[in-house]
């Protein structure tokens, strides 16, 4: 059995601003960590490991400073990485992302189980796992709340809107995992140190044969036009003020106005 | 691509079992707005079994043609039936924009159709926005809501969206508007490598919160798991259901289900009681479409007044059952 898990390194907070002079998101200060629902990805590929003794890819598209998350990853006890790195695939949307990323997999060749986070906290999109299943024509699970491995198949519960859907796909699949399957661990001391021993290969678009129309920038049909901080309009609040007593009358008051008693 | 050979606006009409769901309403009456740009004909496509009576519902809330895909192979929401019914449908009618709610359903089928097609798809829209030339404006947030996006397909169509459930209102059905009912008998492929076990309705404390008109929020300034309970005698003596922000879904005193915000529901309510909540840009998302919010915090500062139409600057602890007893001599 072999699991590849796809993680993004993003910021380590979402509390970015603008940078008033450039227009553009201020970076400074802001370290990179392993996008959290990628976390929850690893540990689901971490305990079948347990249960069938299957090897962990991890897989990454991003620039070199992405190698720091792939060792975490590796610490946390996947096999191998690979690092997904070349100027050419810069400014990738998600469209250009999945296809980078099922060329890796094409490259990979042996794989039976694809996992990757809900979403990345950054861009908020969540399509990197159905765009991959797409090119490789494989079937999907999003947002699974749990995951079993049986035999040739995967079982999920996943997120349903209002219903819980339990679904079983055969092997190879690609699955997008929530929060609330799993608690990531966190790399020990000696999983760090062997994670050093551990192999970390880039590869650039040419290894892995990618058509250069379909990468990075000439790759995307999504602009992004202009980024702006949300205003949120300020109302004139209505404040009641006096002791808890004339308060508690005042919210009565508007509770009978509003029809609620 | 020849941009010109696409024209008209889509929604997909989601339906589980036969109801439509929710966002199908939503979306038809964002699309009237943007046929006023260019006057483009709204398209609802409906997949299911049996579930062609719907079309007359998505034409009184403003579909001009429902184009219907009535299959066995589709009574059931699967991701490769439903990917390969609709492709087939933008291949034939060419639409020049297709609007999906961001369900799971929307957010699972959106983008293996945009692959197949390769074309642009931004997720989660807050806004949209049309410009003479046809090219579609997309809001959109990122990094939880802290920033947001605009963003274009310019050159690929169809021009595509997933829009956050709860932002648009549907607008009054007119019933006996008239409008095209397209069926279109097609062959769509069974999937057999994926097969639904079971459907369950998931456990919550009442109705689900993005359907609740009333609500009584309670967030990290409740002091203890036991204190919930004043915000239950409330929210019962006003007909409404509690809800929580995130920490106390983390502290685990209530689920997933009653968490409001980017990461947990959108709800619209017609009055909503915020009680120690501090306002952060990942809850206000979530709860700022309401009708009335009035928020109870003991910090005067905190920036859930900003978007409040009530306040009171007050420990909940000793506020709620003075409510709690006024109401009580009121009835
Ligand atoms: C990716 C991401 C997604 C997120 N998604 C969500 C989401 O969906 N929903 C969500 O809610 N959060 C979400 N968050 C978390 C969010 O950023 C905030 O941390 C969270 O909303 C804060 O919750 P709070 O207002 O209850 O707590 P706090 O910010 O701690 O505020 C507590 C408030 O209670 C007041 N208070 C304290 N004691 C009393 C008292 N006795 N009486 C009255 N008032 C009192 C305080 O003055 C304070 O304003 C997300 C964060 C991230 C990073
Ligand atoms: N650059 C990337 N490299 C590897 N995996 C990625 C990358 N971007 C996204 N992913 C995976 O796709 C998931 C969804 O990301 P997104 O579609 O960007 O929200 C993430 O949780 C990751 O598992």
């Amino acid at each position: 059995m072999k699991i590849l898990v796809f993680i993004k390194q993003v910021p380590d907070t979402i509390n970015v601003r603008i940078d008033p002079k450039t227009g553009n998101l201020d970076r400074t200060g802001l370290k990179g960590v392993i996008n959290p629902f990628d976390n929850n990805a690893l540990e689901a590929a971490l305990k079948i490991k347990e249960e069938t003794g299957a090897t962990i890819t991890v897989v990454s598209m991003g620039p070199p400073q992405t190698e720091e998350s792939l060792r975490i990853a590796l610490a946390m006890g996947c096999d191998e990485a690979v690092i997904l790195c070349a100027k050419e695939l810069g400014g990738a949307d998600t469209l250009a992302t999945g296809y980078t990323l099922a060329s890796a997999v094409k490259k990979i060749e042996d794989y039976d189980l694809l996992l990757f986070g809900r979403h990345a906290v950054d861009a908020d999109t969540g399509q990197c796992g159905p765009i991959v299943a797409e090119f490789l024509n494989l079937p999907q699970i999003t947002f699974a709340t749990s995951i079993k491995v049986e035999e040739n198949h995967v079982i999920c519960e996943r997120d349903f809107d209002d219903c819980i859907q339990k679904v079983k796909v055969k092997l190879p699949a690609v699955v997008t995992v929530c929060a609330e399957i799993n608690e990531p661990r966190y790399p020990s001391p000696l999983g760090i140190m062997k994670a050093m021993k551990k192999p970390l290969i880039t590869w650039t678009h040419e290894d892995m044969g990618c058509d250069t129309e379909r990468i990075g920038k000439n790759g995307s049909p999504s602009i992004v036009r202009e980024i702006f901080e949300p205003e949120h309009t300020q109302k004139d609040t209505i404040m009641f003020s006096g002791e808890t007593d004339e308060i508690a009358k005042s919210i009565v008051d508007l509770l009978e106005q509003q029809h609620l008693i | 691509m020849d941009k010109s050979l696409y024209k008209g606006i889509w929604i997909f009409a989601e339906q589980k079992e036969g109801i439509l769901n929710g966002t199908p309403l939503e979306l038809l009456a964002k699309a009237i707005e943007l046929k006023k740009i260019n006057g483009d004909e709204i398209t609802a496509l409906l997949l299911g079994n049996h579930v062609e009576p719907l079309a007359d519902t998505l034409i009184s809330y403003g579909a001009d043609q429902v184009i219907v895909i009535d299959h066995p192979v589709l009574k059931e929401y699967k991701t490769i039936p439903y990917t390969e019914a609709t492709v087939k449908m933008i291949k034939k009618y060419k639409p020049s924009i297709f609007l999906f709610g961001a369900t799971t359903i929307g957010r699972d089928l959106a983008p293996r159709i945009m692959a197949r097609l390769g074309t642009g798809l931004t997720a989660d829209c807050l806004d949209l926005k049309l410009e003479k030339d046809g090219t579609l404006v997309q809001t959109k947030p990122s990094y939880g809501g802290n920033i947001m996006c605009t963003i274009t397909i310019p050159d690929h169509r169809p021009q595509m969206s997933t829009v956050r459930p709860k932002v648009f209102t549907a607008i009054q059905a007119e019933p006996g508007r008239t409008g095209k009912i397209v069926l279109e008998n097609i062959d769509v492929t069974e999937d057999e490598s994926t097969q639904v076990l079971s459907v369950s309705p998931k456990e919550t404390n009442g109705e689900p919160i993005d359907k609740a008109e009333i609500i009584v929020a309670g967030g990290r300034g409740i002091k203890a798991k036991e204190e919930l309970a004043l915000l239950e005698e409330l929210a019962k003596l006003i007909g409404g259901r509690v809800a929580v922000s995130r920490p106390l879904v983390d502290e685990k005193w209530m689920t997933h289900e009653d968490q409001i915000g980017q990461s947990g529901n959108t709800v619209k309510a017609r009055f909503i009681l915020n009680i120690g909540i501090s306002g952060a840009v990942q809850y206000i998302v979530g709860m700022q479409n309401s009708d009335c919010i009035v928020t109870i915090n003991k910090n005067p500062a905190a920036d859930i007044f900003h978007i409040s139409s009530y306040g009171a600057v007050a420990d909940y602890s000793e506020l709620l059952p003075a409510i709690i007893t006024e109401i009580k001599k009121r009835k």
